[in-house]
């Protein structure tokens, strides 16, 4: 067990460590010259030549590197060349929009798809089975910015129980906070519900197919005890890859629906950045959401071990 | 007694007698193809030039001149969305093509390596994993500057390591089996082995793989084209449609809708092929996403 | 009471049919009468009631007939709490004392016990308590000892044989095997195509053998190729010879540096085989036979030794080097099934050794070497442009010998080349192999757990027991009078029809 903890560890420090270098040497390469931008164009060549060393941008690439990734250890990212304040400030300004968002997305996603699956499964090649299938199929295919502007037309301009865009911040007040996340989670969550449902039927159907379930059904369990005490648990590891995989494209769908509906997030945030060659920024954020994805890639591969007996022992 | 069914030694004549009993493949099938036919057509006609704007016209609802509508500068929906398909397909297509072209020689390699060779590359996957695609895309349209070609590129590095992984597990699936051990007793080499017995063996994944990221690559290059980042302007592509039509949601829904409604339906025949491909060929293939 | 049939013969349908498991697609027709129930009426709640209850099954699979993510008590005790309503402490109980009866006693296997850490035996021993946790009135047993080999098979059918008669079941024991129902089973059903040829008393079904089906089968059973008697070798040099080879696996990594000792699967094994000589291999499952089989075949290094193959050393050569090798050496699987791509033809499957030929053959050549090999082992020419799955698995393992001889080789390996067909078909090409040994030469190593397929084709035994030869000899004099303690255990424990029969005529006086 250790062992196998401890290989998954290293794997995932290795990756981030191999990440931030990718990251680094990506944005090292991207035209244009901070300083300069800072400056403007009608700067003298001195002025931008001080700025650089003050920035530490005339230092050798390895240094520049270290110096970075020691101050990402520290939670110290630097500062934004556009906004002049630390990017720490920006990001914890900005996460505590994304990171409710992402995690009611997934917790939705989760609460939705596994009963759908479960219930698909048990009556497969049912008319139940084939209309959850249906929508699942169809909510596989549409995109999700789509999906939210329709949401919006429904909910926010039709029916205007909720408003359409924007974010008051939590300090107006948990509730109305709350209310303008509801949207943008459904939708994400809907897509990714539908993908999960899909997996879970499969993966339940391709266990009800193993030699334990017969075994199970000649102890006289009745075939739902047997979906619930068997099948179940063995079906649990492809659903958990699956919502490990998740995470990291919740995250992504996030920067698109957050600009669809006008939520200061991360992903508002890193987008921003980009167009407006904030390098610094663009590479904190991108580190920070590398970093989570890695994290709950880690997490997956740790449930695997409470789930799988088999994992456990494997030394 | 042991009971052996192998479900993918199957003869030409009776996969296809299987497709054509065969709901979801038919609905792909079918849908697939008229998408392709509309990009195909769309080269020689549309109703209306979508080059030409005409202000007078602009934001029309749906009517029997505009089946869709048109658009903020008067420009018909319906030849807009004909045109975006090809380049829809296009992207996603060639994305595609990039993916299998290096993923799969990857995946086999690791395959018949073993060893060290297969971790390291393994390793060089979770790293591409690491990063959300959609995330990585926008970062490499915003550093090499936005257009089709390179979304092209960004949306193709991504499937790189799904078609890895896909033909590695694959192959790894097949290099146990007895066939292959007789192969080798008969004094076949790796490569040869890969090339004979197991790439035509893995075919079937890698197909049914390839119709996923189809569809995925067209949802991606939506999302790029909506942020900007995508084909550019004055082409018209999907995801810009619904860009524009964002800010003129009340008062022209319809600008929103139709674009929507081809992205989804485009979606929905190539994942109803995939999952028609994977019941015909191969019922036991697991799908991978 | 015993029901025996080849494969695709309705014995396993017939025991789910009883149970009510069958697919979904299957139905059944006529009556199923259990203590007075009509089965086939029954509603699911009341067969719920019964399976576990009143009847129980033994499977023939043990390595997945367990749920890997729960303990053997959690499985054995369920099915306890399910039907009596008991306690968890209560059932666990009765779950302790079950496996300490199917000999799985609590110091080596508490209950909290997985079932990957344990082997096929000792699963298929969970498997059984069970089954008759709750003692059953009848108890079906499908093939339970088909997957273990012939040693585990005595004791799983002794462990079935005791229960049984302590508990009063009534047990329903399908096997494709005669030897192994006429052991167990005082009543005889023999079915084909899903139609019962012959039913009755044991002892005398098979001794009388009054119904054409019933003889075919038991003389199948049997079956000797005619050979001639053994030449005589041991002029010249041998074939091939085997000098104190050893193979290790590396052992379980046990934290990130360190690793276990390795695991010594072949252990400074010597012997040698001359031209034209036909050898078993035998030993239980797990012994190292097949991975000496494949350092023979020089797809696996040994860690030290080397193996000379007719004169020239094999070992530690490149895939070039090895190349004249190949050309005379080759090998035949135990699957019919898996040793072919299903996605080539048949002329380019039997075809494939001809690569390590000194010049490619044109493929007009090429033809005309396919269909004589075809011809040989008693396939027409026109097979050559089918698919694999076009044959039944006997014609496979034809097409296995074709591909095998196509270079005409000096020796050809076999691993397990029967075991996996039916009796009928077996008899079948053990006289193909008898024939090939004699007509073109060919010498063998047999590699069997299966002693009749040993006596029936080979001049020597070598019997293996955890990584050693221990024993070598003349295959009647090794069989008749094992000298050592691994071939007693294989001796005593293999079923052989005749001593079974004679001993249930005995029985009855």
């Amino acid at each position: 067990m250790t062992a196998y903890l401890l290989k998954r560890l290293a794997i995932a420090l290795v990756t981030l460590v191999l990440a931030s270098m990718v990251v680094f040497a990506v944005l090292e390469i991207i035209p244009g010259d901070p300083a300069r931008l800072m400056l403007g164009l009608n700067a003298s060549a001195e002025q931008v030549e001080l700025l650089r060393n003050q920035m530490g941008l005339d230092a050798p690439l390895a240094t520049r590197y270290l110096h970075w990734a020691g101050g990402l250890l520290s939670l110290d990212f630097g500062r934004s060349y556009t906004y002049s304040v630390p990017v720490i400030d920006l990001v914890r300004e900005r996460v505590v929009v994304s990171l409710p968002l992402a995690l009611i997305a997934l917790a939705l996603s989760t609460v939705i798809a596994i009963p759908v699956g479960l219930f698909s499964a048990s009556r497969r090649g049912r008319a139940g089975d084939t209309i959850a299938m249906g929508a699942a199929q169809l909510g596989v295919a549409v995109p999700n910015f789509w999906f939210a502007l329709m949401l919006i037309y429904l909910f926010a301009v039709w029916l205007r129980l909720v408003p359409a865009g924007g974010f008051p911040g939590w300090s107006a007040g948990v509730w109305p906070a709350l209310k303008s996340l509801v949207l943008p989670a459904i939708a994400l969550a809907l897509p990714q519900a539908a993908i999960l449902a899909r997996v879970t039927r499969s993966a339940l159907i391709e266990v009800l197919h193993e030699d334990y379930i017969r075994t199970a059904r000649a102890k006289g369990l009745p075939y739902r005890a047997v979906l619930w005490r068997h099948a179940l648990r063995n079906a649990m590891i492809p659903v958990l890859t699956i919502l490990g995989l998740q995470f990291a494209f919740l995250l992504a769908g996030t920067i698109i629906v957050e600009n669809v509906f006008y939520l200061p997030g991360l992903g508002r945030l890193v987008f921003q950045a980009i167009t407006q060659r904030d390098l610094i920024v663009v590479e904190s954020v991108v580190m920070l959401l590398v970093a989570a994805v890695i994290a709950v890639n880690l997490l997956v591969d740790l449930s695997y071990a409470v789930v799988d007996p088999r994992l456990r022992s494997r030394q | 007694m042991t009971l052996h069914i192998d479900m993918s030694e199957e003869n030409l004549a009776g996969i296809l007698a299987k497709a054509f009993r065969n709901r979801s493949f038919l609905a792909g099938f079918a849908i697939t193809a008229l998408v392709a036919a509309v990009a195909i057509v769309s080269f020689f006609w549309t109703p209306f030039d979508v080059t030409r704007l005409i202000i007078a016209n602009k934001t029309q609802g749906p009517s029997l001149a505009h089946w869709f509508g048109t658009d903020h500068f008067g420009r018909d929906i319906l030849s807009m969305i004909m045109v975006g398909a090809r380049n829809s397909i296009a992207v996603a297509l060639v994305a595609v093509g990039i993916g299998m072209g290096i993923g799969v020689p990857l995946g086999t390699f690791a395959a018949a390596r073993g060893g060290f060779v297969d971790e390291a590359l393994m390793r060089l996957n979770d790293l591409v994993f690491a990063f959300p695609a959609l995330l990585s895309a926008i970062m490499i349209t915003a550093i090499f500057g936005p257009g089709a070609v390179n979304a092209i590129i960004a949306i193709g590095i991504f499937n790189i390591p799904v078609f890895a992984r896909v033909a590695r597990a694959g192959a790894l699936a097949i290099w146990p089996r007895e066939f292959i051990l007789a192969a080798r007793a008969a004094g076949k080499g790796r490569t040869l082995i890969t090339l004979e017995h197991v790439l035509p063996n893995i075919v079937t994944l890698l197909l049914v793989q390839g119709t996923i990221q189809f569809a995925l690559g067209i949802l991606a290059e939506a999302g790029l084209s909506y942020v900007g980042l995508g084909t550019q302007p004055p082409m018209p592509s999907w995801g810009r449609m619904l860009f524009d039509a964002q800010t003129r949601m009340v008062a022209a829904p319809w600008m929103a809708l139709f674009p929507g409604m081809a992205i989804a339906v485009t979606v929905l025949g190539l994942n109803l092929l995939g999952d028609g491909i994977a019941d015909i060929l191969d019922p036991k293939s697991r799908r991978q996403r | 009471m015993g029901l025996v049939g080849e494969s695709g013969s309705g014995k396993s349908i017939t025991a789910l049919t009883v149970m009510q498991l069958l697919p979904w697609a299957a139905r059944a027709t006529g009556r199923v009468t259990f203590d007075g129930i009509d089965i086939l009426a029954a509603s699911e709640d009341q067969m719920c009631a019964l399976r576990g209850d009143d009847i129980g099954m033994v499977f023939q699979e043990p390595m997945t007939a367990l749920n890997p993510v729960k303990t053997i008590g959690e499985q054995v005790a369920e099915g306890i709490r399910w039907h009596t309503k008991a306690s968890r402490s209560n059932a666990e109980d009765r779950a302790r004392k079950m496996l300490d009866r199917v000999g799985l006693p609590s110091a080596q296997f508490p209950l909290s016990r997985y079932p990957h850490e344990l082997s096929g035996g000792q699963r298929q021993r969970v498997v059984i308590a069970i089954a008759c946790a709750l003692k059953p009135k009848l108890l079906i047993a499908d093939e339970p000892t088909t997957a273990l080999d012939v040693v585990l098979q005595a004791q799983i059918l002794d462990l079935l044989r005791g229960l049984v008669a302590e508990n009063r079941m009534g047990l329903l024991l399908i096997s494709h095997d005669l030897a192994v129902v006429t052991e167990m089973a005082d009543r005889i059903t023999i079915l084909r195509h899903g139609e019962v040829m012959e039913a009755g008393d044991t002892a005398r079904t098979l001794s009388e053998q009054l119904h054409p089906y019933t003889r075919q089968l038991a003389q199948a059973s049997m079956h000797v190729p005619a050979r001639a008697s053994t030449k005589e070798i041991g002029q010249g040099k041998p074939l091939l010879q085997v000098d104190s080879v050893t193979r290790d696996y590396p052992g379980r990594r046990t934290s990130l540096l360190k690793r276990a000792a390795p695991i010594r699967a072949v252990d400074d094994v010597s012997f040698s085989i001359d031209p034209g000589q036909s050898v078993a291999l035998v030993g239980r499952s797990g012994c190292g036979k097949s991975t000496l089989a494949r350092m023979v075949l020089a797809l696996d290094g040994p860690s030290s030794g080397t193996i000379r193959f007719r004169g020239e050393v094999i070992t530690g050569k490149s895939e070039a080097e090895l190349r004249p090798a190949r050309r005379d050496m080759q090998v035949v699987f135990q699957d019919p099934y898996g040793s072919f791509d299903p996605r080539q033809k048949v002329e380019k499957l039997v075809a494939e050794p001809l690569h390590v030929l000194e010049k490619e053959p044109t493929s007009a050549e090429r033809r005309e070497m396919v269909a004589k090999a075809l011809h040989e082992v008693g396939l027409s020419p026109r097979d050559m442009d089918k698919y694999p799955h076009e044959f039944s698995g006997g014609q496979r393992q034809r097409l296995s010998i074709a591909r095998a001889i196509i270079t005409r080789p000096r020796l050809v390996v076999a691993d397990e080349p029967v075991s996996a067909l039916d009796v009928s078909i077996r008899a079948q090409i053990l006289d193909l192999f008898a024939e090939l040994n004699q007509k073109l030469g060919i010498a063998y190593l047999f590699i069997t757990h299966d002693l009749t397929v040993a006596r029936a084709i080979t001049d020597q035994v070598m019997v293996m027991h955890d990584g050693r030869i221990v024993e070598r000899g003349g295959t009647s004099e090794v069989l008749d009078h094992p000298q050592s303690e691994a071939a007693k255990a294989l001796v005593a424990a293999a079923p052989d029809l005749h001593r079974a029969i004679a001993r249930r005529l005995q029985e009855q006086g």
